[in-house]
């Protein structure tokens, strides 16, 4: 194989696995703010619970991978029950900069907590074997969790987007973003709806936050670390659309990887740059609507 | 009146005549002023720095006789440099400190050192480590280590004893990766060799998916790779990055500095960094017996689970130097007297011999050329080799880094 071609290769493989470590990090900010337009920069502190409820129940309490990915999710996702009902509830109509100021201030305090309960040092999350190693595609080797992270993220890509646009829960949960008091007025408790839609967000956000561990590492500041790039992601698809959260993570991951492959001194230019590209013709984003 | 208490039971503890409990008249007590991260990415290094700074104070207080140090603690937070020194000054003149200490990051210690001048007080440097910052003050004395001290005999090491014909450097892209990159480059460049290709693998604020880095890297086919990443969260994913991509299979030879194998986050790398090879200037697994009293020490005041990092020894070192200081003044603390009597100071760190070199106020220790083992079950640092009493290279070649 030629040089280039091995290269373009491994910018294709390498790039599809960061765009589906960005889709899972960033679906569940796709469902919370993007659907229910809450300027949810708490996103990345639930991802980091997600991540250590992972640590704790693999490294502690002895549970193997899998079944720790889905406890993180249910935990947090309990967890943020309350949280939506006491808190989120009282700023979906109120202006985006006291939205940003309680879900910052929330991301703080969560990140000073799991400081003081698991220390600012880094933690690991250990990988069942048949997640190791590698697989062979088109002559070059693949690493299997990187296969297994882009599985998940187009499963979770078509469950999404079937369960919103197909099912009679996702038709209500559009029509009490839309409408609110229409909503209401047609016999939906947009209560509970945006509590279970801000709860699936939320377990989105601890898979997302578990699944990166083993890309990225895990410490308190994971919290606010991807944040950014996250936002970008969302932005550049467009609120709303689980789709276009896909999408562009595909773009972004991809124009990152060649970056970083082609041009390492570049820096993070490439992927702002298409960000403002993209939002430059497009401001709604890719698949939002203006 | 707790000096006065304090000296009484000093004299009965050490058996002395103790029929009257003089109050002790001339005690005095030195203000340290520490300026350390205590919250923020840097929390988890300035928490274990202001662990060792009172660990020697516990074991070493009784050899300050009616003397005693207090310790006063600042956060500075990220690393801009600006609160750095809004809290020196605020130290100087509102807590009258006699003396400086900590400056985690070099933008610290350089946006502080101008403070130290001005007040006359010196400024004990526990880690920010270019080799430049000593010429900004005449009042700083470093205790930890420079980067070129490190990777200038790194990269000729590499090339001379280490077989490395061909290398890629990976660096983090912030000022000391690049001044990591200039110094490996010097030292593999001074031994004859040529460097392939040097990848800057993004900035110190977020841990990269490195798989694109190490990826160029590997298709470029080097017989080593050297790599400076901030110590700490940086370390497990660029392990498991270098596993996954098969590199130790296609006979690409880890190097890096001390930073990547740091003894807190050594055993989170798992078996993907058995065989990396690093550079640096301590491991807790030294053995001598020095390191072990301070490991034994360690473990018996903060656990078993974490050994102390160079971070720690820096640190521990730095307050044996405010120790010798307070020794040799008495307590009376003048800037030039204490800086004077840290030139050519010797002292026995559980890093190896080290010595402040008179002229340039940095510090001289051993570099150890390390290997990352497994021992019983567990990642262990067997030391290769040791480079003796290395000067800091930078401003002894008057390299361009140094030249400000």
């Amino acid at each position: 194989m030629s040089p280039s071609l091995h290269a373009a290769l491994s910018i294709l493989f390498d790039g599809l696995g960061y765009a589906m470590i960005l889709f899972t990090m960033s679906v569940g900010l796709s469902v919370t703010m993007g659907l229910m337009g809450v300027v949810n920069l708490a996103h990345g502190a639930f991802a980091m619970l997600g991540g250590y409820v992972a640590m704790v129940v693999t490294t502690r309490l002895g549970l193997p991978f899998l079944p720790a990915l889905a406890l993180a999710s249910l935990t947090v996702l309990a967890a943020s029950v309350p949280v939506e009902r006491t808190l989120y509830q009282r700023i979906y109509r109120r202006p985006e900069l006291q939205q940003m100021l309680l879900t910052i201030g929330l991301t703080m305090i969560l990140m000073a907590l799991t400081t003081f309960a698991f220390g600012p040092a880094p933690v690991s999350l250990p990988l069942p074997d048949f997640l190791n190693g590698q697989i062979i595609l088109a002559g070059r080797g693949f690493p299997v969790y990187r296969a297994f992270i882009v599985l998940i993220g187009v499963t979770l890509f078509i469950v999404l987007r079937l369960g919103l646009e197909r099912t009679m829960l996702g038709a209500k949960i559009r029509a009490a973003v839309d409408n609110p008091a229409m909503a209401e007025a047609a016999g939906i408790d947009t209560r509970w709806l945006f509590t279970l839609t801000f709860a699936l967000g939320t377990a989105l956000a601890a898979l997302g936050g578990a699944l990166a561990v083993n890309v990225v590492g895990l410490t308190p500041r994971f919290a606010l670390e991807y944040l950014v790039v996250l936002l970008a992601v969302i932005s550049m698809g467009g609120l709303g659309t689980v789709t276009g959260t896909f999408v562009a993570s595909l773009v972004i991951g991809t124009i990152e990887n060649a970056g970083r492959y082609l041009f390492p001194a570049g820096g993070a230019f490439f992927i702002y740059a298409a960000v403002v590209l993209v939002l430059l013709y497009r401001p709604a984003g890719l698949y939002g609507r203006s | 009146m707790s000096i006065i208490r304090y000296s009484c039971l000093l004299a009965a503890g050490l058996g002395l005549a103790v029929a009257v409990c003089l109050p002790a008249a001339r005690a005095e007590t030195v203000k340290v002023g520490v300026v350390l991260p205590l919250s923020g990415g840097a929390a988890d290094v300035g928490q274990t720095e202001v662990r060792a700074l009172k660990l020697y104070y516990k074991q070493h207080k009784a050899e300050l006789g009616d003397n005693d140090i207090v310790l006063i603690e600042r956060d500075s937070k990220e690393p801009s440099g600006a609160t750095a020194m809004t809290l020196t000054r605020e130290l100087v003149v509102q807590d009258k400190v006699d003396l400086l200490l900590g400056y985690q990051f070099s933008p610290d210690a350089i946006a502080s050192a101008k403070v130290a001048t001005q007040a006359k007080k010196p400024m004990i440097l526990v880690n920010a480590q270019s080799s430049y910052l000593t010429t900004l003050s005449p009042y700083i004395v470093r205790l930890s280590t420079t980067i070129w001290q490190i990777s200038y005999p790194a990269g000729r090491y590499a090339y001379e004893k280490l077989g490395c014909k061909s290398l890629i450097v990976g660096y983090s892209d912030f000022a000391p990766g690049r001044d990591v990159l200039a110094a490996v480059k010097a030292g593999y460049e001074k031994a004859g060799g040529n460097l392939m290709d040097a990848v800057p693998m993004g900035g110190p604020a977020q841990v990269p998916d490195y798989t694109p880095f190490l990826q160029r890297i590997a298709n470029e086919h080097p017989k080593c790779m050297f790599v400076f990443t901030p110590a700490g969260n940086f370390n497990p994913p660029l392990a498991r990055t270098y596993s996954d991509l098969r590199m130790k299979q296609s006979g690409i030879r880890f190097l890096g500095t001390g930073d990547v194998s740091d003894d807190t986050t050594l055993q989170q790398l798992g078996d993907n960094a058995v065989g990396w090879i690093t550079v640096g200037h301590y491991t807790a697994d030294l053995d001598t017996p020095a390191n072990q009293q301070f490991v034994a020490a360690w473990r018996k005041e903060y656990g078993n689970d974490v050994p102390p990092d160079f971070f720690a020894v820096q640190a521990y070192d730095a307050m044996a130097a405010v120790f010798h200081i307070v020794k040799t003044l008495n307590g009376h603390i003048d800037a030039d007297k204490a800086i004077a009597s840290l030139r050519g100071w010797r002292h026995d760190s559980p890093r190896g011999p080290i010595m402040i070199d008179p002229e340039t106020r940095d510090i001289v220790q051993n570099i150890y050329v390390q290997e990352i083992v497994k021992r019983d079950g567990k990642l262990a640092i067997k030391i290769l080799d040791t480079i003796p009493a290395v000067k800091d290279p930078c401003k002894a070649l008057k390299a361009p880094a140094c030249a400000k």
